[in-house]
């Protein structure tokens, strides 16, 4: 019963260290820089009661659910032998969780406003539709090819910082011939890519082919997937908005 | 009460939708491709309802308390009446010292709203389990939530005086590169990857909104251009901040251990 408790409360506490910084910064702004009551207390309280379960819930879940699975994943995957096989689920994950991806989504549709608005497209209902589908598809694609990079790291063993610093002396050389609208939604959609639920899973992919591989390192080489998943989208979409232009 | 029951409808529809896919791909792999069994079925499907309804409380409380008032806020400090005192701003030029409290304010949400992110809970969480507690989670979530408010601010200040994105992100860029010669090999992955956990459900909505607010106030900006790139910023410059903390922390093991000896 003790036990049930404490692993119920635990998460709650930690939740509650998470979000008090925010909680304080809002009251600081609306009460002494902006001078303005809080709209709707109640809804505030309810609010964040909801988000300090939520966190709690979904650290618990992490725990029981998907880091066990991700481990278990890349040790059936380094056990059966395919480099084929294990690719293939690399390049599934990365793709199938970002092109239904809503902050993705979100981003492609305000991108081709703003480019039609701008004239870099036409401003038709189709136009506009196509642009934004075309993005998702090459963000989509960019991380399906990053995990595949960042497992294929892993395998071979390459250091990351030499990874990573060709990828940003091809982004900068990219950028020189990239058309201007395109460089802020470039370098935007690296970030957004990696979704909440996302990140857990390609983390704990990588320690467990990092630990089941013989001579690697969980700490120096299981993390480095999401490096590779938040570069690449930058290279693919300048060469996308490179593409549309042209 | 039936407001509720219909967002926490919607908000269940659209973490379902963006689970869906991944637990498609996994379940595909795991049944066609590697066969076996699943590790303790029953407390892995437990954990992934646990980690659905978790998130979709936390989006529900979000969208219920936090994004409306943070982006009114967000709004309001980029009003030019709130800034000069007058509406009638078209006569003045901008100067960016006037921009005190939205520096302030992009600081503050930086920091605030990294802590509560949950993808860089995660990280956090498998670091200090594999590193053995070499690598402390909190310390580690506090140097990623200090990165992103600097570079958030820096992002402000860029949109303000309407200097190119590129110059930034390339100087940033080249920071990384020289620091990753000198810092402990160890956290060099985790400092990259830390880039990328940042900007996701909490933190993202609001620099959308701070950053459009801003480019859309301020005469001559375009929200196309300046507005996109706040995002930018938050993934560079936690690179530059976990990579320092890492070089901080060694140095100072360094100085106890010689104190020690000598």
């Amino acid at each position: 019963m003790l036990g049930t408790l404490r692993d119920a409360f635990g998460p709650l506490v930690e939740a509650a260290r998470d979000i008090a910084a925010i909680l304080v910064v809002i009251a600081f702004f609306q009460i002494i820089v902006l001078q303005q009551p809080f709209p709707d207390l109640g809804k505030m309280v309810v609010g964040m009661s909801l988000v300090l379960l939520g966190l709690a819930f979904f650290v618990r879940g992490l725990e029981i659910g998907l880091f066990p699975v991700g481990d278990a994943m890349a040790h059936a995957f380094v056990r059966k032998g395919s480099a084929f096989w294990l690719l293939l689920f690399a390049f599934a994950l990365g793709f199938c969780t970002t092109v239904a991806e809503p902050a993705l989504i979100a981003v492609a549709g305000k991108a081709a406003e703003a480019a039609a608005q701008d004239g870099m497209i036409q401003a038709g209902h189709e136009a506009m539709q196509d642009y934004a589908l075309g993005l998702r598809l090459t963000v989509a694609l960019s991380v399906g090819c990053a995990i595949v990079l960042g497992v294929l790291r892993i395998i071979f063993n390459w250091p990351l910082h030499w990874c990573m610093m060709t990828g940003y002396v091809l982004v900068v050389a990219t950028t020189y011939i990239a058309p201007h609208e395109i460089i802020g939604i470039a370098y935007d959609s690296g970030g957004v890519t990696t979704s909440t639920i996302t990140v857990p899973m390609v983390t704990a992919l990588g320690i467990g082919l990092a630990s089941s591989i013989r001579g690697r390192n969980p700490v120096l080489d299981g993390f480095g997937l999401i490096a590779f998943a938040s570069l690449l989208p930058i290279l693919f979409v300048m060469v996308y908005g490179i593409w549309v232009t042209a | 009460m039936q407001e509720m029951a219909s967002l926490f409808a919607q908000t269940f529809l659209d973490t379902l939708f963006d689970v869906m896919p991944l637990i498609i791909v996994l379940a595909l792999f795991q049944f066609l491709v590697l066969r076996g069994p699943l590790i303790e079925t029953f407390r892995v499907m437990r954990g992934f309802i646990y980690v659905i309804l978790g998130l979709v409380l936390f989006l529900m409380g979000l969208r219920e308390a936090i994004f409306p008032l943070g982006e009114v806020m967000a709004r309001q400090l980029t009003d030019p009446e709130f800034i000069y005192g007058t509406a009638d701003y078209l006569v003045r030029a901008t100067h960016w010292q006037d921009y005190g409290w939205v520096y302030i304010f992009a600081f503050a949400i930086g920091v605030s709203t990294t802590l509560a992110e949950p993808a860089l809970i995660a990280i956090g969480m498998k670091a200090e389990q594999v590193s053995g507690g070499a690598i402390n989670a909190w310390g580690l979530r506090m140097a990623v939530a200090i990165g992103v408010a600097v570079g958030v601010t820096i992002g402000c200040y860029r949109i303000v005086t309407g200097t190119d994105l590129w110059l930034y992100i390339i100087a940033a860029y080249v920071i990384v590169i020289i620091q990753t010669q000198l810092s402990p090999r160890m956290i060099i992955p985790l400092a990259y990857d830390s880039g990328g956990v940042t900007t996701s459900t909490v933190t993202v909505p609001l620099l959308a909104a701070l950053g459009l607010g801003l480019a859309s106030s301020i005469p001559g900006r375009s929200p196309l251009i300046d507005g996109f790139g706040l995002i930018a910023f938050a993934s560079v410059f936690p690179i530059i901040s976990v990579l320092a903390y890492a070089q901080i922390s060694e140095r100072l093991e360094k100085r106890s251990r010689l104190e020690k000896e000598g």
